[in-house]
């Protein structure tokens, strides 16, 4: 197939064309920028189904491959290797639903340098979009380096009061690890002879000693991309200075670089270090679940109360993995989809609420029920959901994981079922801030004069939540379809690393 | 000896030889073109650098030895060359105007470029030590008159002065450093010293001697720490369009020196052992000390000279495994790449700098580039841009030069080596962003010159950055292909 239009390309480098396009519009032109780039993005979004028409969901091996040399130098060559496969599907499909959602929530919000924000806002979706799709070590450090720099951009130019610091923060902590990641990269390419991920994972010939240290450089990138605890001091800074948009993405997408890292590279490329730090990556996602419940129980800023609480939810996604079983790798996946969509519809949430009223504190607010009833709605499901009630999506993959700590716990890599059991505690945590939450904005008499006006959500606005909201439903209500695209490849995976690995495994 | 054998010395090294002489026709020439016209003498030097330039690439493949083997002409020296006459197009690009504006224009500017960029050739094809220390004269010492061009304002004295008693203070040291290497091995070529180094006949004690303060006098050109005292008061006090040439240009033809001696003659294993945990040092202060200082400025010369130091520490990481065998043509390519990436990167940055200067030194600090990204976007990208690939951020060209040097150091072993280079690059992202920072996200009313060529040199070296960094296949395959024809 040709390289440049193939799919995968496309569906990378799609948002280029209208970068280019904005490139030629003034930032006047407001409304024409905004809608090259809800456009791009909407196309964009469209070639990602495309992607998945294509995706034969019973192969667990990568798929679409595109793979042609892109720097043939003496010793080795790097690839431009696209591939997608049940780990990154559904991800890549996240990422393309969630850019023009946040587009179009910036309709309003951004008034400033509206084409600069649009143009950062494309080539950041590239950057993602590249992240999950290739397989070659280098050409992934590059998309994963390069998403740093719009997201830049985007706190530091339209974030709020405190943005400078927090998008300097953002930047510093985030390069921190990956040039850490870029030392043990360099490392792989070299002792190895390839940057070729599918290469390396088959020829699995990296003695067990050196895997530890090669896990530990990746996880340091990883980790706080996350963040784990206790690497995750800048989330809460870069969340809440973010304008929503980038709130949404950073909440939405961002994060999953860093479990999507641990789950493509970590897993695969080191089991024996994997199973072996298995007790560690789940001790610290656990602290993570309920440190962060409990930081985002004490807040009175809504925003800063959901940044704390994807430390928690991501907890669950670190346990999930590092369960190193199927129903763990499995749910945790879906989790992050989940979470990128609860997540993200919080933060959109917090963002309308923010302009119609310029606090975020949720004191100044109580009884929104009455004046706002589809906002209180749409976000108490929203809520909902993020704290894992039955029939939504939160639910299925919260549960898998916890089956899956328990099972691994019972017998694998985990070793105790404490994980499980604290994890689950989590949970319980997670209803008391956000039914906290509910109360505070929604409940209770409408005693602020300043809330008696609010005027309840546009016709634009609701139709930025109605897609996440029929994905919240659909994977809590009926969620086979998202387990049968990831099924195949966790088995696979999940297999190597018990094959790999047989001889730590207790 | 014929005349003709001798001049066919000259035809050997033609390029140099053209360059040499269009020089000192100019200064000549220069003296018939009046003082309001003196943008012909700019004109005619880059003219003869652009035919220099022409003579570099047609003679590519050409290789040999002249004028009795104190001249060696390889692909490596070619390579270079290459790279020095386009800093040397570009240094005149962004002087043009600003000479004009600031009252300096004058015609031995040009002539005096040229001299300097013919001594920084001829460094890079020396292949004896006394040779090397005649070049280094000749590229110093247009430099100090250079840099003291904005006579009578008190910095630019201080800096021709500054740049001067210490350029002499490393020559001394780097001419002992030669007698002492003479002393043990009887002979300044550098292939003879390789011989009587591999015959066993030498004192070993004091080439070792010698070679650390031919490297002390090398260290003083690139700004290798603790050598580097001079380099922010210069680089601030001279002239900007100097500036931005010798941050290039110094460090090139010092590089250029530094590997050949180094990777050529002293890879023998027992000098080596002494050599290479003094080369780890300096390699890890200048990246730390850069680094570090840069971080408290607020004038953005002085924060581009601290930066330059920096990258003086990251090349001089890549040399440190030059000894191991199999690693040296890796290490010389990434190198010769890195100076590339470098020489791009820095001009975009300093012709930003000189795009915002202002007369009697104003428009140099940071905050005089508050709301650059609203009012001039060109002018911000690129310095952003130039920031971004000075840390090392894909898909720059700094980026690949970064990716070459610490591939290098990790396959010669020295992980820790590379924990420091990356960990000191973290520190330096702090300070490049802060100037993305202020352009793009502070108000302010900046005041800039609109001027072609400046703009032009900006646009060139600002989209070289990208397009160079993510189709760099041929850059870097050019750079080993120069390691490939090396003597």
């Amino acid at each position: 197939m040709n390289s440049v239009f193939h799919p995968l390309t496309l569906v990378t480098f799609f948002p280029l064309l209208g970068v280019v396009i904005l490139l030629f519009l003034k930032n006047e032109q407001k409304s024409a920028a905004r809608w090259t780039a809800l456009i791009t993005s909407l196309i964009t979004f469209a070639i990602s189904i495309a992607v998945l028409a294509q995706f034969n969901a019973e192969d667990p091996y990568l798929q679409m491959v595109v793979k042609v040399p892109w720097i043939k130098v003496a010793g080795w060559t790097i690839y431009y290797y696209l591939g997608v496969d049940g780990l990154s599907i559904l991800l890549l499909l996240l990422t393309t639903l969630l850019t023009p959602i946040a587009i179009l929530s910036t309709w309003r919000s951004i008034d400033e340098r509206v084409r600069d924000f649009m143009i950062f806002f494309l080539l950041l979706e590239i950057g993602m979009v590249g992240v999950f799709l290739a397989q070659d070590l280098f050409l992934f450090y590059v998309f994963w380096e390069f998403t740093l720099v719009p997201m830049y951009f985007l706190i530091g130019v339209w974030g709020g009061a405190n943005r400078i610091y927090a998008a300097v923060k953002f930047f510093l902590y985030t390069m921190a690890g990956s040039v850490l990641m870029l030392l043990a990269i360099l490392w792989l390419g070299i002792e190895m002879g390839t940057f070729e991920v599918p290469e390396l994972i088959a020829m699995n010939s990296i003695p067990a000693d050196l895997q530890i240290w090669l896990f530990l450089a990746f996880a340091a990138a990883f980790a706080i991309k996350v963040p784990m605890w206790p690497l995750h001091s800048w989330l809460p800074d870069a969340h809440v200075e973010a304008p929503t948009a980038g709130s949404v993405i950073l909440a939405g997408v961002l994060l999953k670089m860093g479990t999507y890292g641990f789950l493509r590279f970590n897993l695969a490329l080191f089991p024996e270090a994997s199973v072996k730090l298995a007790w560690l990556m789940a001790l610290l996602g656990v602290i993570g679940i309920i440190y962060g419940a409990m930081v985002s129980y004490a807040q009175t800023d809504i925003k800063k109360l959901v940044a704390y609480s994807s430390v928690s939810h991501l907890g669950f996604v670190m346990l999930g993995l590092f369960a190193l079983n199927t129903l763990g790798i499995q749910g945790a996946i879906l989790q992050m989809v989940n979470h990128g969509l609860s997540t993200g519809a919080l933060f959109l949430a917090v963002g309308f609420l923010y302009e119609r009223r310029h606090t975020r504190d949720m004191d100044q607010f109580g009884g929104l029920w009455k004046v706002m009833p589809v906002f209180a709605a749409m976000t108490i499901v929203v809520a909902l959901s993020s704290m894992g009630l039955p029939g939504l999506n939160g639910f299925i993959g919260e549960f898998n994981i916890l089956l899956g700590a328990w099972g691994s716990g019972q017998e694998g890599a985990l070793g105790s079922v404490m994980y499980a059991a604290f994890a689950a505690l989590g949970v319980i945590l997670a209803a008391v801030y956000l039914l906290l939450m509910i109360q505070k904005l929604f409940l209770g008499p409408l005693n602020k004069e300043e809330n008696r006006v609010l005027k309840d959500l546009t016709l634009r606005e609701i139709l930025i939540m109605v897609p996440i909201l029929i994905l919240i439903f659909w994977i809590g209500l009926y969620p086979t379809p998202f387990f049968n695209l990831i099924g195949p490849s966790v088995d696979n995976l999940v297999q190597y690393i018990q094959g790999a690995a047989v001889a730590v495994i207790p | 000896m014929s005349v003709n054998d001798f001049l066919s010395n000259f035809n050997e090294i033609l390029p140099l030889t053209f360059l040499f002489s269009w020089a000192c026709l100019l200064l000549l020439v220069d003296l018939f073109i009046s003082e309001s016209k003196k943008g012909i003498t700019a004109l005619l030097a880059a003219a003869g650098l652009s035919v220099t330039l022409v003579l570099l690439i047609v003679n590519w493949d050409q290789t040999g030895t002249a004028f009795g083997g104190m001249i060696v002409v390889d692909t490596f020296s070619t390579y270079l060359n290459i790279l020095l006459a386009v800093s040397g197009l570009l240094a005149i690009a962004v002087a043009y105007d600003y000479l004009k504006r600031t009252e300096l224009e004058r015609g031995e500017y040009y002539t005096l470029l040229l001299f300097s960029i013919g001594g920084m050739m001829l460094m890079t094809l020396a292949a004896d030590l006394i040779l090397v220390f005649l070049a280094f004269e000749l590229l110093s010492i247009p430099l100090y008159v250079l840099a003291g061009f904005a006579v009578p304002r008190a910095e630019s004295e201080e800096a021709a002065i500054k740049y001067f008693l210490l350029g002499a203070f490393s020559s001394a040291i780097m001419v002992y450093g030669i007698a002492l290497v003479y002393g043990a091995t009887s002979t300044t070529a550098l292939s003879e010293i390789i011989a009587a180094i591999s015959s066993g006949s030498t004192n070993m004690g004091l080439l070792g001697i010698g070679a650390g303060m031919i490297l002390i006098g090398l260290g003083f050109k690139v700004a290798a720490v603790p050598f580097h005292m001079w380099t922010p008061d210069v680089y601030q006090g001279a002239p900007t369009s100097v500036t931005a040439f010798m941050a290039v240009g110094a460090k090139v033809a010092g590089f250029a020196a530094l590997v050949r001696i180094w990777i050529w003659t002293f890879s023998n294993q027992a000098l080596a052992d002494d050599l290479t945990p003094i080369l780890w040092g300096i390699a890890v202060l200048t990246m730390i000390v850069g680094n570090v200082i840069a971080l408290m400025q607020h004038n953005i010369k002085r924060l581009l000279a601290y930066s330059s130091i920096a990258h003086a520490g990251y090349i001089l990481m890549a040399l440190v495994p030059y000894a191991q065998g199999d690693m040296t043509d890796a290490v010389v390519s990434s190198i010769l790449f890195y100076l590339l990436a470098y020489m791009v990167t820095s001009f975009a940055a300093w012709a930003v700098v000189i795009a915002l200067e202002q007369k009697e030194g104003k428009g140099l600090e940071l905050d005089d580039y508050a709301g650059l990204s609203r009012k001039y976007p060109v002018l911000a990208l690129t310095m952003a841009v130039a920031m971004l690939s000075f840390i090392g951020i894909p898909p720059t060209l700094g980026f690949i030069g970064k990716f070459g040097l610490f591939s290098v150091v990790i396959d010669g072993g020295y992980i820790v080596l590379a924990l420091i280079g990356v960990l000191t690059s973290l520190v330096s992202a702090y300070y490049y962003l802060r100037v993305v920072v202020v352009m793009y996200m502070q108000e302010g009313e900046p005041i800039v010159q609109k001027e072609t060529l400046l703009y032009l040199t900006v646009i060139l070296t600002g989209v070289s950055m990208v397009l160079l960094g993510i189709f760099s296949e041929p850059l870097i395959n050019w750079a080993s292909q120069a390691v490939l024809g090396m003597f």
